[in-house]
């Protein structure tokens, strides 16, 4: 019997017919899965009231795969087929292995292939596949938790992970029978979860994320505009978290105990930083040795890693051409924000308290819950999240060098866009497509994407065909174009991702430039409508004059055609006067009118000749 | 007769109505639809209808429509968790029959 959630006004689904939606949060250490029920997101839990998930795969040789606390447990005694922190391989490609490696404690398979492969019992895996066991283990939970199955989620990535590394996610979530919404950058989901995205008293925000997780550090520059966000810088280290801290903690202990134990003490490090967390003075106890630690001189020891993350903010800034004063919110995510030390230094650093209200741990996944739940329909409208839009304008080349746009810039994605085109020449087979991003007017002042050709139009006059190009650009911003023929349905298509290798100056220059052109790039465009018109109307005539110059035309009337023709050929050429190109198009139509006259009574006559006169009056008598 | 809640239901409402910072009251009716005839409706309210029939029980305003009344006078709203999941069902008096999964009912 299922359980009843309450919806949003006007919302409510037929039954069996629940919009289910969750966010998951895909971790290096640890993973979560949460999702909006009655209104509220919450973190689901298991069977044993756990939220957290290990990020930790093993691999049995009788092939079954054990996800989560039982394979972390093992991690010591069968370290070759459990796998852990395979975040760090997503979307790494063999080279990238000797820069990785060093620190990972898997055996790779040897050989020719695409993607890393790691050994285990039960074959070699890639970390698309390990992954994919850590979303199924997510994908059962909250399908025993929500009661039916789910439609879709939202998966969190860092904010700098790259096209392969998002391609490299989503891939592991196709694996795991997973409708991906799309992918959320972490920093993003954390604001979404304070409601940052709601608030309307800024027309514009600039929110600080920093991340101190077990084994990481990341700080994220955010601006909220509108509902759009736009990540402006991204920082941190890579190897420094919670566990150094305890390292620190756990050098005092041996120094101070005279022990060698650094097993136990790294142990009973953790449990004083965290009893800390609370109290002002706690007992430290290892083997035979007592002593004791205050929360001062835990700071002091520590303040040296504090300083790191800070200095990383203050890079991150830099890099985002901001000082600290601009930054209105500051949000904290990473179970190692919990030190009352971390939040004090992090608060006198931005000159404000940060956010803290929402579980560190818990506060992506309950963002990206948020945002699935949205996603999913359970919201109306209104409330809809405007998450990215298109940075530059997309289109197409036409006759003449001209960009024609599809897909104006600044549209919020996703999006899906038809236009139809046709053919220029009679018989035109095949047309080329010339996939283009900016502002310009021009081919040669936008930057080419893709090209490819549509093959297998029937021959018919020129503007006959009707070729559909669909542009879709998907939630993560790849760009999908298909061309097809109305009449026949032949099809062909690409995929390009339009902001691949662009930084956000090259936008702005590209933007910059199109409005200090835009009366250059006007007349550009009026020139070279009137030079295709000029082509079109050379290319009418020859084929009129291929078709019957030798019988309606003498030699000298072919001659002076050929003349005019020329003329505005040699116009079209030289001229860069749009209204120069329209007079002699003119000029070239009136030396043609007595052609097009005589072509007209000609075609009558063909039509009626071997007929009667009494043919044509039958109806009338 | 009323609609009523038990003190888990109410507990839960209320946080969900205070998580979601707005509304004022829980509204309850009934929709033709479902595998066995009649499927409930439960949402957030943020307006009262002047037709619409309002008891109060642990403080919660539980907006009913003229129409659904009829079939849910008498029910006592309850909150339950079987295994990994949670949420609210219906004790409803005037249920005859209900198709199993407990969101659609026969009268």
């Amino acid at each position: 019997m299922a359980l009843l959630q309450i919806s949003e006004p006007g919302m409510s689904t037929a039954p069996h017919e629940h919009r289910l939606a969750a966010g998951i949060d895909l971790g290096t250490t640890n993973s979560l899965v949460a999702s909006v029920r009655s209104g509220t997101a919450e973190v689901l839990e298991d069977e044993n009231g756990q939220a957290l998930l290990p990020s930790v795969v093993r691999y049995l040789e009788n092939g079954d795969v054990i996800v989560g606390q039982q394979a972390k447990a093992a991690q010591l005694d069968d370290i070759e087929n459990t796998i852990a922190s395979v975040k760090r391989l997503m979307g790494r490609g063999i080279s990238d292995l000797k820069t990785l490696g060093g620190n990972l404690p898997y055996t790779f398979a040897e050989g020719d292939m695409a993607v890393p492969q790691i050994k285990t019992v039960a074959g070699n895996v890639t970390a698309i596949e390990v992954s994919a066991e850590i979303l199924k283990a997510l994908k059962e939970r909250a399908e025993k938790a929500l009661g039916g199955e789910l439609k879709g989620v939202v998966i969190t990535v860092p904010a700098y992970f790259d096209d392969a590394q998002r391609q490299a996610t989503k891939d592991a979530a196709r694996l795991a029978n997973l409708n991906v919404f799309r992918l959320l950058n972490e920093p993003t989901a954390a604001a979404v979860a304070y409601g940052l995205d709601q608030k309307e008293d800024l027309d514009e925000r600039i929110i600080a994320v920093y991340d101190l997780g077990g084994g990481t550090f990341d700080i994220s520059i955010l601006k909220l505009n509108k509902g759009v966000f736009e990540v402006m810088a991204t920082g941190g280290d890579s190897a420094l978290g919670g566990d150094d801290f305890d390292h620190v903690i756990a050098e005092w202990i041996l120094q101070q105990s005279g022990s060698q134990q650094s097993h136990h003490a790294l142990a009973e490090a953790r449990r004083v930083k965290e009893a800390l967390s609370d109290n002002e003075q706690v007992d430290v106890q290892l083997e035979d040795w007592q002593g004791s630690i205050s929360r001062n001189d835990f700071n002091q020891m520590v303040e040296p890693l504090v300083k790191k993350t800070l200095l990383a903010c203050r890079r991150a800034l830099r890099d985002a051409g901001l000082n600290k004063n601009q930054v209105h919110d500051v949000v904290m995510v990473g179970g190692s924000t919990r030190m009352p030390v971390v939040r004090e230094k992090v608060g006198d650093f931005f000159g404000k308290p940060p956010l803290v209200d929402i579980d560190p741990d818990k506060v992506v996944a309950i963002g990206a819950a948020l945002q699935a739940d949205v996603l999913a329909g359970n919201k109306p409208d209104e409330e809809m999240l405007l998450l990215d839009v298109i940075p530059l304008s997309l289109g197409l080349e036409t006759y003449g060098g001209l960009v024609e746009k599809v897909i104006a810039r600044n549209t919020t994605i996703p999006i899906t866009r038809a236009q139809e085109f046709t053919t220029f020449k009679d018989n035109q087979t095949a047309m080329t497509i010339h996939l283009l991003q900016g502002e310009r007017e021009t081919v040669e002042e936008n930057r080419s994407l893709a090209k490819f050709s549509l093959k297998g139009i029937p021959p018919m006059v020129a503007g006959a065909a009707r070729i559909k190009v669909t542009f879709k650009v998907d939630a993560d911003g790849l760009l999908t174009v298909e061309a097809e023929e109305q009449t026949t349905g032949v099809k062909a298509g690409v995929e390009v991702k339009p902001s691949y290798g662009l930084t956000d100056n090259e936008i702005e220059g590209m933007i910059r430039e199109s409005m200090e052109n835009a009366q250059a790039d006007m007349e550009a465009r009026k020139l070279r409508e009137q030079k295709v018109e000029a082509d079109r109307t050379l290319e009418a005539l020859d084929s009129a004059m291929a078709a019957d110059a030798d019988k309606i035309l003498s030699p000298d009337e072919v001659a002076t055609l050929q003349k005019a023709a020329a003329q505005l050929q040699h116009i079209k050429e030289s001229s860069d006067n749009a209204d120069e190109v329209k007079a002699a198009i003119k000029n070239m139509e009136k030396a043609a009118e007595f052609y097009v006259a005589r072509r007209m009574d000609d075609n009558v006559k063909t039509a009626m000749a071997g007929h009667n006169v009494s043919d044509f009056s039958d109806t009338t008598e | 007769m009323a609609i009523t809640l038990t003190d888990v239901a109410a507990d839960r409402v209320k946080t969900f109505l205070e998580n979601r910072g707005k509304g004022v009251g829980l509204r309850l009716g009934v929709k033709t639809h479902g595998c066995s005839g009649m499927a409930y409706v439960m949402e957030f309210a943020d307006e009262i209808d002047e037709n619409d029939t309002v008891f109060e029980d642990h403080g919660i305003k539980i907006i009913v429509d003229p129409k659904s009344l009829v079939y849910l006078d008498g029910t006592e709203m309850d909150f339950a968790k079987e295994d990994l999941s949670e949420g609210f069902k219906f004790n409803n008096p005037n249920e005859s029959g209900a198709c199993g999964c407990g969101e659609s009912f026969t009268v």
